[in-house]
C-alpha cells in the first residue's frame, strides 16, 4: 500500500516544518519530501492513494493520554470499538484508557483483553493504564511486573485518589524499576465533598462546592513523594491556579513532575453549570475564570506539558437526574482537537506548541516512540485549518453524549487519522 | 390579573410587580382562614399533586390546607410511597406523575435544582416547595407578606438573618426577595456556615452577630441542625447559643419593635431564647398563618383560578 499525502504543512516541532509530501509506504514513512524535490521514494503514479493537503497540517498523530472506554463492565456507555472510533474522529492514532472499568483494569487478563480487542479492530492504538492498587481500593498494589508484561503502559488509581501516602510512595518506588509512569488523580476527599467549584455560582445555586485546595494539596503532596523516591509523577486533569503554581515551581527544582489538562478546563468556567446543566458537572469541577487563564498560561509557557480528554462517556441514565446525582465527566474525544485549535486562533498556543501537547509530549511521556520521520511508524495526523463545522454530539462515534460542547461552531479539524500507514479515519 | 408563569421555582424570576401581586392576592385571601366556613369553591375540579421527595411535614400541610381551601383535591405522594425507591427516574415519576393530569405539583426534593427538571418536562405548573440548599421561595414570600404586614412597606426596611446561611435555602431566598423589594439584608453566622461569594447574593456579611442585628427592623434566625457539629461547622450548641442565639439582651441593639422571625422548627434555647420567640414582636406563629393564605395564592394564581373565583 502506498500512499503519498500532498502539499501540507509538515509540523513536528523542533525537527520540520514547510510544504512537503509525505510518502507512505505499507507502515512506515518512506519518505518525506519538499515540492522542489526530485527523488521521491517512489513514483506518484505507483500510489494507490494520494491524499490532498492543501491548507492542512501534517502532524506526528495526536495521542490522548486519558481516555474511559468503559469496557468491560459499562459497554452501555461506550466499548472499545466506538471509543477507538471517536478517536479515530477526533485525529487521536493512539489512547490510554483509565483501569476504572468493571471488573478493574489490576490483572494481566484485564490488561490482554483490552489490548486484544483493540488490535482486532485494527485502529487507533490503545494503551492500557493499569491500577496502582488491587481494585482501586487503596490497600495494596497491583502486580505491576505481570502487568507490564500484559502490555500495560502506566498505572493510576483515576477516579479516585490514592490516600494512603505510604501506598503511594511504595507504588512509586516499586514501578520505577519496573517502568510504568505514575499517574495522579490528585484529590483530598475529606475536601472534596461537592459537586461543582466551589464560589459564588455554587452559592447562588445552592450546591456543595470542591475547593481548589482539595486538588492542590494532593498535587503538592505527589510533588514530595516524586522528589522522595526521585520517580516521575504524571499529574491528571489540572483544573486550579494552586495546582499550576506548585508543578512550576516544581519544575523549576528539577523535580520529575510532568501535568495534563483537559479541553473543558481551559475553555469553560463554572458558571457553565449555571442552569443546572449536567453536561457541565465533572471531577475536578470547571472552576473560576482566574483559574481558566492560568491553565491556559501554563499550557503556554509549559507548565503543563499535555492536553488529555478525560473523555469519561455516561449514558442519559446517569445525567438526566438531578444535578448533585448525576455522574461526573464529559465526552472529549471528537472535540479536543477543535477546541485546542481555538487556543491557537487566541494567539494562546501557536500551532506548534499545540502538537508538541497533544502528541509529542504525551508520546515521550508514555515512552513510545513518535515522530513524523523517514523509516518511522507512519501514525500521522491530517488537520484542516479552514474548515468550519457545527459540531453535534447525536452524530458523534462515541456512544454517549454527554457533552457541554453540543452545538457549538468550530474552524479545524481533523481530515484525515493514519495509524500504521492505514487510514482510519477521513472526511 | 395573574402571574404569566407556568411555575414558581425561585424568587429570582418573579418581578417586583409578580411579587407584589402574590402577595395582594394572599391578603386578600387571608380572611377565608377565620370565617366559620374555611372553604371557597374556587379552585373545584382542580388537583394538586404534593410530590414529596424530602420529608415536610410543616410545609405538606401548609400546601394542603391551602388547596382544600380552595376545594382542589390535593394528593400527597412522599418518596416512600413514589416509586422512585425503586430506581425510577425524576423525570419517570414526573412522567407519571402527569399522566394523573393534575394542574399543579408541589414538590419538595433534597437536590437543588430538580424542580427544574421537573418544570421542563412537564406541562403542569411545578412550585417549588424547598429543592436542597437552594430557594425556597413560597417561605420567602409568606415572610415577605409577614413583614409587610406589620411594616407596611418593605422599601428600606433592614433585615438581619443569623445563623447556617450555608445551608439555607430560606436565607436564599428571602436574601433575593427582601433586596428585590427595596430592603437592606444583613447576613450572620459563623464564617464555617458563610459560604463562599455570599456577599454576591446583593446581602451585606458579617461574622458578628452584634453588627449584624444593630438597628435593624427585622431579625429572622435560622434553625441550627445539630448534624453539622459533626462536619465541624461549630465546637458545640452552647458555644454557638452563646456566640449566635438570640436573646432578650442581645436584642436591645436592634430597633425596639424589630420583629422577631423563624421558619421553624425551632431549637429553643439554642438559636432563640423562649422569652424571645414568645415575646410581643414574635411573629413567628403569623408566618404558620400566613404561608397558607401565600400558598393559597400561589394555586390560585397558578392553576388560572382567576375565571371562576367568587370571593371577589
Ligand atoms: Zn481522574
Amino acid at each position: 500500500m502506498r500512499i503519498i499525502i500532498k502539499g501540507g504543512r509538515v509540523l513536528n516541532p523542533g525537527e520540520l516544518d514547510g510544504l512537503m509530501d509525505v510518502y507512505i509506504q505499507d507502515d512506515v514513512i518512506a519518505g518525506i519530501v519538499e515540492n522542489a524535490d526530485a527523488t521521491p521514494p517512489f513514483e506518484a503514479d505507483s500510489a494507490d492513494r494520494i491524499i490532498s493537503a492543501d491548507g492542512c497540517i501534517v502532524s506526528p498523530g495526536l495521542i490522548d493520554m486519558h481516555v474511559h472506554l468503559r469496557e468491560p463492565g459499562e459497554e452501555y456507555k461506550e466499548t472499545i470499538k466506538t471509543g477507538i472510533q471517536a478517536a479515530a474522529a477526533g485525529g487521536f492514532t493512539g489512547i490510554c484508557c483509565m483501569p476504572n472499568t468493571l471488573p478493574v483494569n489490576d490483572s494481566k487478563e484485564v490488561t490482554r483483553y483490552i489490548i486484544g480487542q483493540a488490535k482486532a479492530l485494527a485502529s487507533v492504538r490503545v494503551f492500557p493504564i493499569a491500577a496502582v492498587s488491587r481494585g482501586l481500593a487503596g490497600d495494596s498494589l497491583s502486580e505491576y511486573g505481570e502487568l507490564k508484561e500484559a502490555g500495560a503502559m502506566g498505572i493510576t488509581d483515576d477516579g479516585k485518589p490514592v490516600k494512603n501516602s505510604q501506598l503511594m510512595r511504595r507504588a512509586l518506588e516499586y514501578s520505577k524499576s519496573i517502568g510504568l509512569r505514575m499517574i495522579s488523580h490528585s484529590e483530598e476527599l475529606a475536601l472534596a465533598n461537592g459537586v461543582m467549584n466551589e464560589g459564588p455560582t455554587a452559592t447562588r445555586l445552592g450546591l456543595s462546592g470542591i475547593p481548589n485546595a482539595a486538588e492542590s494539596i494532593m498535587v503538592m503532596r505527589e510533588i514530595a513523594l516524586a522528589e522522595l523516591t526521585n520517580t516521575p509523577v504524571h499529574i491528571a486533569h489540572v483544573s486550579t491556579r494552586e495546582s499550576v503554581r506548585a508543578i512550576r515551581a516544581a519544575k523549576a527544582e528539577g523535580i520529575p513532575v510532568t501535568a495534563e489538562t483537559a479541553p473543558h478546563y481551559f475553555t469553560l468556567t463554572d458558571q457553565a453549570v449555571a442552569e443546572y446543566d449536567t453536561h457541565a458537572k465533572m471531577n475536578p469541577p470547571l472552576r473560576s475564570p482566574e483559574d481558566r487563564e492560568a491553565v491556559c498560561e501554563a499550557l503556554t509557557d509549559g507548565t503543563l506539558d499535555v492536553i488529555a480528554t478525560d473523555h469519561a462517556p455516561h449514558s442519559d441514565l446517569e445525567k438526566q437526574v438531578p444535578f448533585d446525582e448525576a455522574a461526573n465527566g464529559v465526552i472529549g474525544l471528537e472535540t479536543s482537537l477543535s477546541l485546542g485549535l481555538r487556543l491557537v486562533d487566541a494567539g494562546v498556543l501557536t500551532i506548534s506548541r499545540l502538537i508538541e501537547i497533544m502528541a509529542l509530549n504525551p508520546a515521550r511521556i508514555l515512552g513510545l516512540g513518535s515522530g513524523l520521520r523517514v523509516g518511522g511508524k507512519a501514525d500521522l495526523t491530517v488537520i484542516d485549518l479552514s474548515v468550519n463545522y457545527q459540531y453535534r454530539a447525536a452524530n458523534g462515534f462515541s456512544k454517549s453524549r454527554n457533552t457541554p460542547f453540543d452545538g457549538w461552531e468550530f474552524q479545524g479539524r481533523a481530515k484525515c487519522t493514519l495509524v500504521s500507514g492505514r487510514i482510519v479515519h477521513e472526511i | 390579573m395573574g402571574l404569566l408563569k407556568k411555575d414558581l421555582l425561585d424568587i429570582d424570576s418573579l418581578s417586583v410587580d409578580e411579587i407584589q401581586t402574590i402577595l395582594d392576592t394572599a391578603d386578600g385571601l387571608k380572611e377565608i382562614s377565620s370565617r366559620p366556613i374555611k372553604k371557597v369553591p374556587t379552585l373545584r375540579g382542580k388537583t394538586v399533586i404534593l410530590f414529596f421527595h424530602e420529608p415536610s411535614t410543616r410545609t405538606r400541610m401548609s400546601f394542603d390546607i391551602a388547596a382544600k381551601r380552595l376545594s382542589a383535591d390535593s394528593i400527597a405522594i412522599t418518596a416512600n410511597t413514589s416509586s422512585m425507591v425503586k430506581g425510577e427516574t425524576l423525570i419517570d415519576t414526573a412522567k407519571n406523575l402527569e399522566a394523573m393530569a393534575p394542574d399543579i405539583i408541589v414538590m419538595r426534593h433534597s437536590s437543588a435544582g430538580a424542580p427544574y427538571l421537573l418544570a421542563k418536562a412537564l406541562n403542569a405548573g411545578v412550585i417549588n416547595a424547598g429543592d436542597g440548599m437552594h430557594a425556597h421561595p413560597t417561605q420567602a414570600l409568606l415572610d415577605m407578606m409577614t413583614v409587610r404586614e406589620a411594616k407596611g412597606d418593605l422599601a428600606g426596611l433592614r433585615i438581619a438573618i443569623i445563623g447556617d446561611i450555608a445551608h439555607s435555602r430560606v436565607a436564599r431566598s428571602n436574601v433575593a426577595g427582601f433586596t428585590k423589594m427595596g430592603a437592606e439584608v444583613r447576613l450572620a453566622g459563623p464564617p464555617t456556615m458563610i459560604p463562599q461569594g455570599a456577599d454576591k447574593l446583593g446581602a451585606h456579611v458579617t461574622y458578628d452577630m452584634a453588627e449584624a442585628i444593630a438597628d435593624v427592623d427585622v431579625v429572622m434566625m435560622l434553625r441550627v441542625q445539630k448534624e453539622r457539629q459533626r462536619s465541624f461547622l461549630f465546637p458545640s450548641e452552647r458555644e454557638y447559643a452563646a456566640r449566635y442565639g438570640l436573646n432578650r439582651h442581645r436584642l436591645k441593639t436592634a430597633k425596639k419593635d424589630a420583629l422577631i422571625m423563624h421558619p421553624g422548627p425551632m431549637n429553643r434555647g439554642v438559636e432563640i431564647s423562649p422569652d424571645v420567640a414568645d415575646g410581643p414582636y414574635s411573629v413567628i406563629l403569623d408566618q404558620v398563618a400566613n404561608g397558607v393564605a401565600l400558598r393559597m395564592a400561589l394555586l390560585y394564581l397558578l392553576a388560572g383560578g382567576v375565571r371562576n373565583a367568587d370571593h371577589h
